[in-house]
């Protein structure tokens, strides 16, 4: 690991004010992709900005329609949260997913929606959910957000402070996992909303997470897993590597759906 | 140099550090508890785990300016009067391990799973809550044993203890 400077600011004033007066500065969340990428020298910032100690990037609320998590919450936290669980219980069983109970205890939501890694849970559930991601700027729609493989609306030195998720009437995620890894070689979420159905998938595609339009628009009139007969995803928009070429992928893309619509519906 | 001050195993300890110094490099290298191990240095086996304010974490992914004002407890701390942990006497007496590398970590982890799960853990929840602690030796099977018994042994240790 390069040298580097470290910051630990109290409120998200300082640290946006030390990320601005900093070069080569970079925010530190729960640090489980930071860290490892700053062992292996991809990534050497001059400047770490540690979000640990914010009290204001915390805290799990319900309101009416939404819940709203702090940018700072733990997938740990997010996966036994008894708001979440019983509000969108999709949400927290896809946290619960995520890596093992260790990464769980210090990953962050925002961490990883800042990340988009294109195989991270948190994308799909955002996209799927219809959330807003709240910055210390502005708020941004997720479909305006996640911009491809590691890449989002974000400025340099805006923070993440919370996400905030529409209650849907029906969700599940349906996750295929590199069992040596366990990232989503390919994830589904899908949500049903007043206003229609959201399919987002995760794991699968060359350029990040990604909507499916025709699975949205074929649930929307039918909420069942043979709805999606004869839709399956393109091929050349898949991923393909060691684990899985991109014909499986695309396959399991529709696996997956069918899987988690069957659990939304199950859980009636 | 950053300072650090924490409680580790109990105690209160404030040092200097480098900033990219690991909790597992401080604990290991400036403390001498050399009981938490480094396995594979990319959070993926488990040997390093600790307990960060009461919660399992792979002290090779966090920084020790991180865990300032925390608290941290090692392999090193869980024994109480010269008398094994419950769970360490559970991994003896079941042969939970051969070459021993991995166990401070499954320990750690096994003890978190019981604060989380509670004392009655059936073989499926002990498996797929050990995920993120890799062996090479054993084959898991004796460590799943171990673990069951060491969690039935911290209830009868409880209940022990309310008794005195």
């Amino acid at each position: 690991m390069y040298a580097f400077e470290y910051h630990r600011p109290t409120s998200v004033k300082e640290a946006a004010s030390l990320a601005g007066g900093a070069e080569d500065a970079k925010f530190l969340a729960g640090g489980h992709t930071l860290l490892p990428t700053m062992k292996l020298r991809l990534a050497g910032p001059a400047n770490l900005i540690d979000l640990g100690q914010i009290a204001e990037l915390r805290g799990i609320e319900r309101s009416g329609s939404a819940v709203t998590i702090g940018a700072m919450m733990k997938h740990a936290e997010v996966a036994t949260s008894a708001e979440v669980k019983e509000a969108i219980p999709a949400l927290a069983e896809m946290a619960e997913l995520i890596g093992d109970p260790h990464v769980r205890n210090r990953g962050t939501i925002g961490g990883s929606i800042a990340n988009n890694d294109p195989s991270a849970d948190y994308p799909a559930a955002c996209l799927a959910l219809n959330a807003t991601i709240v910055t210390n700027q502005r708020k941004v729609a997720a479909d305006d957000f996640f911009q491809g493989i590691f890449t989002t609306a974000l400025e340099e030195g805006e923070i993440i402070t919370r996400v905030s998720f529409p209650i849907p009437s029906q969700a599940a995620y349906a996750k295929f996992r590199n069992p040596a890894s366990r990232y989503a070689l390919v994830g589904v979420f899908v949500a049903k909303h007043a206003d229609g159905v959201r399919v987002a998938v995760t794991g699968a595609g060359s350029n990040g997470v990604f909507r499916v339009p025709e699975m949205e628009k074929a649930l929307s009139g039918s909420f069942t897993p043979d709805a999606l007969n004869g839709i399956a995803v393109p091929q050349d928009r898949m991923n393909s590597d060691i684990h899985a070429d991109a014909a499986y992928r695309a396959h399991l893309v529709g696996v997956m759906a069918r899987r988690a619509v069957q659990a939304a519906a199950a859980r009636g | 140099m950053t300072t650090v001050s924490l409680t580790v195993n109990g105690q209160s300890v404030t040092a200097d550090v480098d900033p990219r110094t690991l909790l597992v490099q401080f604990l290991r290298d400036n403390l001498r508890l050399t009981g938490t191990h480094v396995g594979c240095d990319t959070s993926q086996c488990g040997a390093c785990v600790v307990h960060l304010n009461g919660h399992a974490v792979k002290s090779c992914t966090v920084l020790a300016v991180q865990a300032d004002s925390s608290v941290v407890t090692t392999i090193e701390g869980i024994a109480e009067g010269g008398e094994l942990h419950p769970m360490q006497a559970a991994f003896r007496e079941h042969h939970g391990l051969q070459c021993g590398y991995c166990t401070p970590g499954m320990i750690m982890s096994a003890i978190d799973i019981v604060n989380r799960k509670g004392h009655a853990l059936d073989e499926q929840t002990i498996r797929a809550e050990l995920e993120g602690n890799l062996c090479r030796c054993t084959g898991y099977h004796n460590i799943v044993k171990a673990v069951a018994a060491g969690a039935q042994g911290m209830a009868q240790s409880l209940l022990r203890q309310a008794a005195e």
